[in-house]
């Protein structure tokens, strides 16, 4: 029978083998759901999988998808090294577009470049003050953050659907629940003319290299990797877990907000309670899948772009629902947290033993 | 207040309850194992589902019941799988078991959506019932209702009187000497977290057959979150899981009362829908401002992996 | 396997040759798009516009073929959604939801030989039309027949969102309700969504529990008539007829009906002679109607029913003719004038015999 055998150091190889391994195996499932649901596999395959990227436009709409992802993501794998679990990002996410939204509306009249300046930063610290309730709550009482930072993202989708009906919303919009549209100076240039999309792309990429920087480069980094893979290391090398709990936090919420901002400012122009969209809980997945490396980061957030996109292709051409994006997601982090067994044990063939 | 009233608000809050108190005292007992399973949400969805389309197809409604709790039993497995064979993280397990339910779940339930079953009629226990006011609230209710009751009883008796309730929590304090002195840890953590995943799967079950009764994507909002958040609420003990979730529960429906009253309540509809979101971190904080009733109650090896050196 | 590998690679092409072939095939049925909000399933606001489609469909048999995307949510999402229709080339692309607005005015200047058609918005186009209905026609009606089937005069109303749309059928149905009997009142529960079977029973119930013996609903599930058989009270339907879901409770619903609308546009398209309007219609264009009555009403009741639905059709009945009069003892129109389009359009009160307060802002 097959059994687990411990390794005498983790392998390497492994490390980065596991998500391919995760993928196929998502795959191999993927392709049986569609034969269970008596669709051609191969068929399903290439509406899932292929006609998103069929033309230019399909290729600017997955990065586009992808950019909130990369962002949000980045953020989070900051606290995650050192096992500081950030589950709200969607709050985060929903509070710094509100909080551009609200300098956007502001400075409606106003046509000045610093307007979107002024959004990013009010994004960042929208995100980050939502992040710092359950950073806050943690240090001060040792309230489980986990807990807290999910039960915040309620509340922000609450508190978004109270803005654009009451202070927030369009005077003139006959009392639709969404905010005024912005003005062009509070919106993302375009990169590509004809697609959406915009300048907040290469702001992730600018993220994920200084992500890369702070965690391979910096001493707090090292500390926090240090942290995560062991805590009484960290204690006795006199890391302050306390800081480590608000970096992590902070880095979170301020990307997540970023990411905020861009959603708003980017392809909806305007606040409306449809601005949640699980990019949050989706870029934990990415966060996992990526070993919570940059670069990892930005082709797992392709891939979840490209999995959240071909489920609006098996949406409008095989008549499935849309949810199939969710099983997928679910499924390859699944996957992966199994195939990470590999990089600590190897599979061994034994036969099976009496008693 | 006329006690009519009262009694409405007593019902409806024991009804919300309910859910709550038979997924959490689930969940109570896997941590007690030493298992962190945060995938409730995700198994009260699929749980929820199942109960449906089994209900609807059979028209037995406690053959749905029961594949509510097979398939929550079904998603726990793939969580033990995962995390207690494979050694994967029980926090991103159990978080990755969430989404893929209520994606599973919505994906399932999509031709069901607009399918409605028959109300179940609750269960009237004679003079209980005739008490005033409370009788009506609490002795003519569903039967999972009661269900939760005995339930409790029973996690309560196995936990603390039963020695296979000393076991497990023997594997939840110290999985290395349980497995020293010869207890299976694994397979005493399977068992835990089946047990948590058919109780999500009914707690699901209640929401779909006995209180909506419909399926509609989305629909348990949270409550598994809550019912996680509730065992850290209560220490760890069944008791103040229970009063726990009828708290809850009272806020939840409290702010319908409320509304429907008439009261010039001054505040958006938004924010008394926030309550049971806001009433969960207040008293998650009331807890674990002190330190030492965590520490003393929490299992030691909560969330930690175990591969016993064989 | 061959033959799935084959199988393949001919989809693969027949797909880009679809793209090329698209303005050439004249002769073929003109598609036509239409892009939901929720799962159609067998009542509520969507399966409405779905039974219109297919009515236009067989209206139009064999000059048009349609399709639909169900369940698209109102985000940034839904501009790719629309694009993709426009791309393959729809003739004309129904999208039945507010928040498809800016979505598909963006689209539609990309593609300006599409007609791009928006139900409940108030964006117009080049190629851009809007429509909606007064549903507030029908809410009227249903408020007379719960002014008089009520004993303990107390209505009760769950409602979605307090958008101008749901306070015309909240004050139209108690305005109906206090013509015939003004002892009659109204309470009204927010449950903040459209479709939330759970949240709309309980507010049911506890309408229900208060003390509402007629109770109505502008949410998208059949939940408050469920409740409402349950527990032995009337309930008036919305969107479809759901008599089905409580045969005793249902009094009557007020129920929607785009196909003979959704036919008239088509064939505008097909001839070419559409031009983007923003169109309004009611009782008289077909759009409004009551669901057949429960027999529980009282034959005279029925009668006067039947009159005013006349009444309607004919223009002669406005339900909000002066007076008009808030909640606060403001009187908005008086006797013998009629509230304009304009301001039934920004309505954002409660009229009197309402005993909630709208929620604050």
């Amino acid at each position: 029978m097959l059994r687990l055998e411990p390794r005498a150091d983790a392998s390497r190889l492994m490390r980065y083998l596991s998500p391919l391994i995760a993928v196929a195996l998502m795959l191999i499932g993927g392709l049986a759901l569609f034969a269970a649901l008596g669709k051609d596999p191969l068929e399903g395959f290439r509406v899932y999988f292929l006609n998103p990227l069929r033309d230019l436009y399909g290729l600017s709409e997955l990065l586009l998808k992808a950019t909130p992802l990369m962002l949000i993501a980045m953020g989070l794998s900051v606290g995650f090294r050192a096992n500081v679990w950030n589950i709200g990002a969607e709050g985060q996410f929903i509070m710094g577009g509100v909080a551009a939204s609200a300098i956007a509306l502001y400075f409606i009249e106003s046509d000045s470049g610093w307007v979107l300046t002024g959004m990013v930063l009010a994004g960042a610290l929208g995100g980050m003050a939502w992040a710092a309730i359950p950073a806050f709550l943690r240090t001060l009482f040792n309230t489980n953050e986990i807990l807290t930072s999910l039960m915040l993202v309620y509340i922000a989708q609450l508190a978004v659907s109270w803005l654009v009906h009451g202070p927030m919303i369009d005077p003139d919009g006959f009392g639709f629940p969404q905010s005024k549209m912005f003005e062009d100076s509070a919106l993302l240039p375009e990169l590509l003319g004809g697609t959406r999309l915009n300048a907040a792309f290469p702001m992730a990429l600018t993220a994920l290299g200084l992500g890369y920087v702070f965690l391979q480069r910096s001493f707090m980094g090292f500390q926090m990797r240090v942290a995560g893979e062991s805590e009484p290391a960290a204690r006795y090398a006199g890391f302050a877990a306390r800081r480590m709990i608000w970096v992590g936090f902070l880095a979170g919420g301020a990307l997540a907000g970023i990411a905020g901002m861009a959603e708003v400012a980017g392809p909806m122009g305007q606040l409306t309670t449809h601005l949640s969209n699980n990019y949050g809980f989706a870029a934990i997945i990415v966060a996992f899948i990526a070993r919570l490396n940059p670069v990892g980061i930005f082709f797992a957030s392709l891939l979840m772009a490209l999995l959240y996109l071909g489920g609006e292709q098996a949406q409008q051409y095989l008549g499935l629902p849309s949810s199939i994006s969710n099983v997928f997601q679910g499924l390859l982090l699944l996957c992966l947290l199994g195939a990470d067994v590999l990089i600590n044990y190897r599979l061994r063939w034994k036969p099976a033993e009496a008693g | 207040m006329d006690g009519n009233i009262i009694t409405s608000i007593l019902f409806a809050t024991v009804v919300a309850g309910t859910p709550l108190i038979i997924v959490a005292l689930g969940e109570l007992v896997v941590e007690k194992s030493g298992v962190l399973n945060l995938g409730a949400e995700g198994m009260m969805s699929v749980g929820a589902i199942a109960a449906f389309a089994v209900t609807l197809h059979s028209g037995n409604l406690w053959l749905g019941v029961g594949a509510g709790m097979l398939a929550g039993v079904a998603m726990a497995l793939l969580f033990a799988f995962v995390a207690l064979t494979l050694l994967g993280n029980q926090v991103a397990t159990g978080l990755a078991l969430s989404i893929l339910g209520v994606g599973l779940a919505a994906f399932i339930g999509k031709p069901y959506e607009s399918e409605v079953l028959q109300a179940v009629p609750p269960i009237r226990i004679p003079f209980l019932a005739d008490i005033p006011v409370i009788g009506e609230a609490l002795w003519n209710q569903q039967s999972l209702v009661y269900f939760s009751w005995i339930l409790f009883w029973a996690v309560l008796w196995f936990l603390f009187r039963s020695r296979a309730g000393l076991v497990l929590r023997a594997v939840g304090e110290s999985p290395s000497s349980a497995h020293a002195i010869g207890y299976p840890v694994i397979r005493i953590r399977y068992l835990a977290t089946l047990f948590g995943g058919a109780m999500a799967g009914l707690g699901g079950a209640f929401l779909s057959v006995f209180y909506t009764p419909l399926w509609v994507e989305g629909m348990v909002a949270g409550r598994g979150w809550i019912a996680v958040a509730l065992v850290v609420f209560a220490t760890w003990r069944p008791l103040r899981v229970l009063l726990g979730a009828y708290l809850f529960g009272g806020v939840m429906v409290s702010q319908l009362f409320i509304q429907g009253s008439g009261l010039d309540i001054n505040m958006p509809s938004q924010f008394l829908s926030s309550l049971p979101y806001w009433a969960t971190i207040i008293v998650l904080v009331m807890i674990s401002r002190n330190r030492n009733l965590v520490r003393l109650n929490a299992p030691v090896s909560l969330g930690q992996p175990f591969k016993p050196e064989s | 396997m061959k033959t799935r590998i084959q199988r393949f690679i001919t989809a693969g092409l027949l797909a880009t040759l679809a793209g090329f072939s698209g303005a050439a095939a004249a002769a073929e049925p003109a598609s036509i798009g239409f892009i939901y909000v929720s799962p159609i399933g067998d009542a509520g606001w969507t399966y409405q516009h779905d039974q219109g489609r297919q009515e236009m469909e067989k209206n139009l048999a064999g000059k048009v073929k349609t399709h639909y995307v169900e369940n698209v949510a109102e985000g940034a999402d839904a501009e790719r959604v629309i694009r993709e229709m426009a791309e393959r080339g729809d003739k004309a692309i129904f999208a039945t939801s507010f928040g498809y607005m800016n979505y598909m005015l963006k689209v539609s200047k990309k593609y300006p030989k599409t007609a791009f058609l928006h139900a409940t918005g108030y964006k117009m186009g080049k190629n851009m039309g809007i429509y909606n209905a007064r549903f507030y026609q029908g809410r009227y009606v249903a408020g007379v027949i719960a002014g008089e089937m009520s004993k303990s005069n107390k209505l009760g109303y769950v409602a979605a969102f307090p958008i101008p749309e749901v306070l015309q059928g909240i004050n139209a149905f108690i305005k109906g309700a206090r013509s015939v009997n003004p002892e009659a009142t109204l309470s009204v529960i927010w449950v903040n969504s459209w479709y939330d079977p759970g949240k709309e029973r309980e507010a049911a119930l506890t309408l229900i529990s208060q003390g509402a013996d007629v109770v109505t609903h502008h949410t998208d599930s059949t939940a408050v008539v469920q409740a409402a058989e349950e527990k032995g009270v009337y309930a008036i339907g919305y969107h479809s007829d759901m008599s089905k879901y409580g045969p005793n409770a249902h009094l009557t619903a007020v129920t929607h009906h785009w196909g003979d609308y959704y036919t008239k546009v088509v064939e505008q398209v097909l001839a070419g002679t559409w031009k983007p309007e923003s169109f309004w219609g009611g009782y008289k264009e077909g759009m409004i109607r009551l669901a057949p009555l429960n027999p529980v009403i009282p034959e005279a009741l029925q009668k006067r029913v039947a009159q005013m639905e006349a009444d309607l059709k004919a223009g002669t009945l406005k339900p909000f003719a002066g007076p008009v009069v808030t909640q606060d003892g403001k009187t908005l129109v008086k006797a013998g004038e009629v509230m304009s389009d304009h301001d039934l359009e920004k309505m954002n009160y409660y009229l009197e015999g309402v005993t909630s307060k709208l929620p604050k802002k």
